[in-house]
């Protein structure tokens, strides 16, 4: 537990005195709710119809260009090197890692819905504290992947641009649930209302963290 | 690699056959769905095109199940036949895929009205081919052998174990309770079950004898590789 502990340690301490990695994801989160705002036309009924999947789109686009750097971030100097030298665990350096990106990617999916509630003038408690659930299990489901996934596309030769091509159809129990159910909250219901996207979340999430646990250990070996 | 005598012999005579069989079956199979099966009532010939709908999709899954098998065996046993087999069953189940894709889309038009509908099955399916050919571009994508063959394994296996995940999703997106399984769910008549059977038989010969084919070229590739390393 010490040493997931201190991989975590270690990739927030690198974040906070960087931040570069935090404000490009926030940034471009941002503005891809701003690009949606110019496509649509300020047509305020496409707006409301579309709001939870523009959030899911701009949480997604900016949580994989977190991931990509998660490992690229490590392969500079070799610093992955020493963590595999560790007397380690392989599935607790996954752990570590999943863990730290999962932080990384839910504080910057709260921030999304904090400006898009900002932008489309929904109810503030209302919205928020229901929504903090969603963004949570989706984090977890797209990063247990995600983290796997980054870890194997960086040594490939296409690198980050194979990422979203490996991540996407994988996500998508993830994706269709996260915006089912945060449209519920938009329009005001409770996330049980949508009970079969609840239970699908919390399932790929349960699956994949195991599976991607398991796997783990066979790609970091080879890099 | 290269057993002497008898056996090679016997190996190349019941492949010999197997390539025979998987021919006449072929053609037994185009006579079946097209002069042996009865018109149906409803549809009318374009449903004839279903016989190779259903020989394909066949073919495809059990293409898909032994990608996921060698690949979790590959995974254990590292040895490189694994990563062969799972890899040129892969290939073949896209294509054959992409034939069953094509062949509903065919079917569907005049009988739905349209070429495709994000129904569940339909979404699955066409997330599956998405997959596998993400899977042969993650394989031409990652540099040497071994890194390419474990990468590649662990991406079928989270793959496969994805599949039923999206089934429900694509459910969940339509609010579909009730699942409508094949056309239209009327009675068949024997001769059509027979006809089907028999493509579906052609279509696993056909599979056999491509999988063997291909996998005896990967291994070729692999011997010449090694004559020009030495």
């Amino acid at each position: 537990m010490n040493k997931v502990l201190a991989i975590i340690k270690k990739d927030i301490v690198t974040e906070l005195r960087t931040k570069e990695l935090f404000s490009s994801m926030l940034l471009f989160a941002l503005l891809i709710i701003v690009v949606f705002n110019f496509a649509f036309g300020f047509s305020v009924e496409i707006l409301n119809l579309a709001a939870p999947a523009m959030l899911w789109i701009a949480f997604i686009f900016a949580g994989i260009l977190g991931l990509s750097r998660s490992f690229a971030l490590e392969k500079e100097g070799n610093a992955i090197m020493g963590m595999l030298l560790t007397p380690t665990d392989r599935s607790l350096i996954y752990a570590g890692k999943m863990i730290s990106n999962t932080i990384f990617v839910f504080i910057v999916g709260v921030i999304t819905v904090l400006m898009f509630i900002l932008f489309f003038n929904y109810d503030f408690v209302s919205t928020l504290i229901p929504m903090i659930p969603i963004v949570l299990l989706g984090s977890i489901g797209f990063v247990s992947v995600g983290t796997l996934f980054s870890a194997m596309a960086i040594n490939t030769r296409l690198r980050e641009v194979l990422l979203p091509i490996l991540l996407f159809p994988i996500i998508i129990p993830v994706i269709v649930s996260a915006v089912k159910l945060s449209g519920e909250v938009l329009d005001g219901n409770t996330i049980f209302d949508a009970s079969a996207s609840l239970k699908l979340l919390i399932a790929f999430d349960i699956i994949f963290v195991t599976a991607c646990a398991v796997t783990f250990e066979y790609i970091i070996d080879e890099s | 690699m290269n057993p002497s005598g008898f056996v090679a012999n016997l190996i190349h005579m019941i492949r010999r056959i197997l390539f025979i069989l998987a021919f006449i079956s072929i053609i037994a199979s185009v006579y079946a769905a097209f002069i042996y099966a009865p018109t149906e009532p409803k549809m009318g010939h374009i449903q004839r095109i279903f016989y190779f709908h259903m020989g394909t999709v066949w073919v495809a899954t059990v293409a898909f199940i032994i990608v996921f098998i060698a690949s979790i065996m590959y995974l254990w046993k590292g040895t490189r036949k694994w990563d062969i087999l799972a890899y040129c069953s892969a290939e073949l189940g896209v294509l054959f895929l992409t034939l069953t894709i094509i062949t509903g889309s065919v079917w569907a038009k005049p009988i739905w009205g349209t070429w495709w509908t994000w129904d569940p099955q339909l979404t699955t399916t066409f997330i599956l081919w998405i997959l596998y050919i993400v899977y042969l571009v993650l394989r031409s994508s990652a540099g040497n052998d071994t890194k390419k063959a474990k990468y590649a394994a662990v991406f079928a296996i989270i793959a496969f174990i994805d599949l039923p995940l999206v089934y429900i999703s694509a459910r969940v997106m339509r609010g579909i309770s009730p699942v409508v399984f094949g056309p239209g769910g009327g009675g068949i008549s024997p001769e059509m079950m027979n006809a089907l059977l028999i493509n579906m038989f052609a279509c696993s010969l056909l599979f056999v004898v491509l999988l063997l084919e291909r996998t005896d070229l990967e291994r070729m590739k692999d011997a010449v590789a090694r004559l020009k390393m030495s």
